[in-house]
């Protein structure tokens, strides 16, 4: 049998690892389909991956959207029923900035390297006149890193995937002051597959989407830290990719 | 384009007549009220090659003070505020025509007379090598360009007369 790829955005959370290996497992048994899972170390390994043809599926970032439909191919399958990227801007508990609007040039921002909560944030900023080349950016390993910089004053702002910051601890959230929450409800991350998988595209559509239907899909959703998969078609793909189009500058 | 309606107008106004591109004109009532930008939203609108609206979020739909069903279907200019130059949508629809992106300040219209400034981004919808509708995406915009382009566009009013 054919052995495909599937890899998954690198801004998962850790602690979703092993549910992405049951996934895969999974996923593989109930299409029977054989799969490998890759996971890159971050974005720019994957994107590598997908211009050499390595990857035929992948639960991608939405930024990446653009990228694989319209230079790739690729076609979109599902997303996870109501799990929307959002961003939320912090600054330190004990910052003299109570908005936005308090910000001025020369503000220094930490942020992980997911390109699309960092777009979303970027343009959070920009009703203060914030952009990228008035702001000074510090990458950090993951958004619990992120609210650390903001902890320890070693930056102003930072982003922050929403379901990251709702799952920190009352601590740290007590030592974090949050500006503005993102309420963009378009932008996802979904399920893709290469060319070399669009003849089986509908019958593993099908397969996810019954997955909340019997309790061991059930079991194997919730490790991924939703409850069901939701049709993602041309059009909520080529929409979502225009509605970053715009938001790109 | 159906005239605004007094009754519909949240205090003090003043009448002016808007005429409207290929659509006659239309005749709107404006007050002195502005409506703060929704922190963190994004207000969204998808229109067909005629400028008709075929999707408005919920945010478009709030700040506009329209119900859905009066938009869908309605022209995009049911919010063209009469202190809005002819010269910025001028801009905007060559950059269409040309499936170019286009970016600007816009003060927009609610159906209560009020305002609202947004920044707007408008990219054409492309499919299998067509343009076949357009989106705008409106964000908060700083003070600072608004009130820029509140002086500018008043310039560019001059003008026309
Ligand atoms: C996607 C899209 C969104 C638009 N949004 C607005 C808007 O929010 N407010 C506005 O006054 N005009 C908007 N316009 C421009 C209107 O279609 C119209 O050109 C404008 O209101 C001026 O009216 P006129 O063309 O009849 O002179 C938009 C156009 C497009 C293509």
């Amino acid at each position: 049998m054919k052995k495909y790829n599937i890899t998954v955005s690198p801004d998962f959370k850790p602690d979703k690892i092993a549910g992405w290996y049951i996934f895969n497992t999974y996923l593989q048994q109930a299409a029977d389909i054989s799969l490998h899972l890759n996971l890159y170390d971050g974005f720019e390994q994957q994107r590598k991956a997908i211009a050499d043809g390595q990857v035929d599926l992948i639960y991608a970032n939405p930024f990446d959207a653009a990228m694989l439909v319209n230079e790739y191919n690729f076609k979109p399958l599902v997303k996870p029923a109501g799990a929307n990227d959002e961003c939320v801007v912090v600054t330190s508990a004990d910052s003299a900035f109570t908005s936005i609007d308090d910000l001025v040039a020369g503000t220094k921002i930490a942020a992980t390297d997911d390109p699309a909560i960092n777009m979303i944030g970027m343009r959070m900023l920009e009703p203060a006149n914030l952009n990228e080349d008035n702001t000074e950016t510090d990458v950090v390993v993951s958004f619990i890193a992120v609210a650390k910089q903001i902890m320890d004053g070693k930056a102003q702002v930072g982003f922050i995937l929403k379901e990251a910051f709702d799952g920190f601890s009352n601590m740290v959230k007590s030592r974090l002051k949050v500006l503005v929450v993102s309420e963009i409800d378009v932008i996802y991350h979904g399920l893709m597959a290469a060319p070399s998988l669009h003849e089986r595209a509908e019958e593993l559509s099908n397969t996810l989407m019954a997955m909340n239907t019997e309790p061991k899909g059930k079991a194997v959703l919730e490790g991924l830290g939703f409850n069901a998969w939701e049709v993602m078609d041309d059009e909520d793909a080529a929409f979502m990719i225009d509605l970053m189009e715009t938001l790109r500058s | 384009m159906n005239d605004m309606s007094p009754t519909d107008i949240v205090g003090d106004y003043q009448e002016h007549t808007l005429e409207l591109y290929k659509h006659g004109t239309r005749k709107v009532y404006v007050t002195d009220i502005e409506t703060p930008f929704p922190e963190g939203k994004l207000i969204v609108s998808v229109v067909d090659l005629d400028g008709n609206i075929t999707h408005a979020n919920k945010a478009f739909v709030e700040m506009s003070g329209y119900q859905e069903n009066e938009l869908i279907g309605e022209l995009q200019s049911i919010l063209r505020h009469p202190d809005m130059p002819k010269a910025a949508y001028a801009d905007l629809w060559q950059k269409m025509a040309k499936g170019e992106k286009w970016h600007g300040y816009v003060k927009n219209l609610r159906k209560d007379g009020g305002f609202y400034w947004v920044y707007a981004s408008i990219v054409p919808n492309v499919r299998n090598g067509e343009i076949k509708g357009y989106t705008s995406v409106r964000r908060k915009p700083s003070r600072e360009k608004v009130e820029e382009h509140i002086e500018l566009y008043k310039g560019m009013k001059n003008e026309e007369v």
